[in-house]
């Protein structure tokens, strides 16, 4: 490890991968630290993406596509089941894929564009001079050193403390965490090629519970709940247990981890004189979906572009990093963070009755795309009714 | 004070985004926690697996 790099990059995921993959393919000197002492694990994902969304990242590999998604269901409270297709019968919309592999190979990536790489290497505190950010102060084995770099991008995911020590409040509320638990499970009857979703008070409090696909015959199956509904007795890991003691009693549990998913607005300003935030330390979570692999790749990708732009024009200070802030917000991703946000915000007030209502009103829909995007206004569509209670929010959606 | 059960902690750091304090720290697999810690009990709420309990000191 040298003594300094234009970029820094703290943590290891999709966001911090692909910034360094980007950065280093620019030619900068880039160094991605990793506290954690392997890439990839422990998971905290329920490893769903669009198909689309992928591919505009990295070329599909089976190696770490654990399957290939062609629809989706939805589950009302009262097991009402709506059926999600692709416009194009048979299409695949989605994967889910491995993520202990997948994460493996944009760090490899990003090694094999010239980025440096050091795990078990946490950042313990930034170096500040006169309140810009300089580098970061690097644990690893028990031997502390300081590392500078014309800009560091924090990319250190929901728990993240970079920012945090830079001066920036990053905390979630309690209400807007999803508190998360899911297993691997094997040896269940599933429909291998289509994710499920189960809505419901019982089910998932102001959240909801996932089965995605991992094999013919094995599944992430997991739950997240707001925080505000958690509680000793109620925790996410008591919802899980049960949903698959009801309905995957034979199910086996190969894994099973927990985690948090941060579902609020994105941080009000994602970066300061030499710090670019990005991912789930940002906040890009969707905050209906909770999904974040893709959104992490797109800030982090950003943050290398925005990143290489200043440090070829020499000046790293918040005001020329802000093109980054501005150029996400402005994007596809932040509108549909926006949007989505508002969404969500309708939908957790909704009643178990209201929701077995809309999901009673369609038994199929044919989305020509597959986002919750065109969902939404199908649902619509069969739902008049929903677009007087959207008000606003229905017309943007138009 | 905060407890942390280390036997039940899924060290996942659901915990920590929500700490208004920035009391609590996810090094690899072991969760600290720092003197700034209030005892508010918003990170024992959220807890997935419920490994964090806030205790009286009094009591211990």
């Amino acid at each position: 490890m040298k003594k300094h790099y234009d970029l820094l990059v703290i943590g290891g995921g999709p966001a911090g991968a692909v910034a360094a993959r980007t950065a280093a393919k620019k030619g900068l000197s880039v160094c991605l630290v990793e506290k954690r002492p392997a890439i990839g694990v422990p998971v905290r994902c329920a490893e769903g993406i669009g198909q689309e969304a992928l591919a505009e990242f990295i070329e599909p590999d089976e190696r770490w596509i654990s399957a290939e998604m062609t629809g989706a269901a939805i589950v009302a409270p009262d097991g009402t089941v709506m059926k999600l297709e692709s416009g194009f019968a048979g299409n695949k919309v989605g994967y889910i894929l491995d993520r202990k592999i997948f994460d493996r190979e944009l760090v490899w990536q990003a090694a094999e564009a010239g980025s440096d790489v050091s795990v078990k290497t946490r950042a313990a505190a930034p170096i500040m001079e006169d309140g810009v950010v300089k580098g970061a102060r690097l644990e690893y084995c028990g031997t502390v050193s300081d590392v500078t770099a014309d800009v560091v991008v924090a990319a250190d995911g929901v728990e993240s403390k970079f920012a945090r020590w830079c001066g920036i409040d990053t905390t979630v509320p309690v209400s807007e965490i999803m508190s998360s638990a899911q297993y691997v499970l094997t040896g269940i009857d599933i429909d291998p090629h289509a994710t499920v979703f189960y809505l419901g008070n019982e089910i998932a409090p102001e959240g909801y519970l996932w089965v995605f696909p991992k094999g013919e015959r094995s599944a992430n199956v997991g739950v997240g709940i707001s925080g505000k509904k958690s509680g000793s007795g109620h925790r996410a890991k008591d919802y899980l247990d049960k949903f698959v003691h009801r309905t995957f009693p034979k199910g086996k549990p190969i894994e099973f981890i927990v985690g948090g998913v941060s579902v609020c607005r994105p941080l009000g300003c994602t970066v300061a004189d030499g710090l670019i935030i990005a991912g789930d330390a940002a906040r890009v979570v969707d905050p209906l979906t909770g999904g974040g692999i893709y959104n992490a790749m797109f800030t982090g990708r950003l943050a290398a572009d925005v990143a290489a732009d200043c440090i070829a024009k020499g000046n790293c200070q918040k005001k020329a990093l802000s093109a980054y802030d501005a150029g996400w917000r402005s994007s596809k991703i932040g509108k549909s963070i926006e949007r989505n946000y508002h969404i969500k915000e309708y939908l957790i007030k909704l009643s178990d009755e209201k929701l077995n209502a809309i999901i009673r009103s369609a038994s199929k829909l044919n989305l020509t795309e597959f986002s919750t995007f065109t969902l939404i206004k199908e649902l619509m569509k069969v739902n008049p009714k929903l677009v007087l209670e959207l008000g606003a929010l229905a017309v943007s959606l138009r | 004070m905060l407890n942390v059960h280390r036997d039940i902690c899924g060290y996942c750091g659901c915990c920590v985004s929500v700490c208004p304090e920035g009391s609590l720290e996810l090094i690899d697999a072991y969760l600290c926690v720092e003197k700034s810690c209030t005892s508010c009990g918003i990170c024992a709420k959220v807890c997935p697996l419920g490994a964090l309990e806030v205790v009286n000191e009094k009591t211990l």
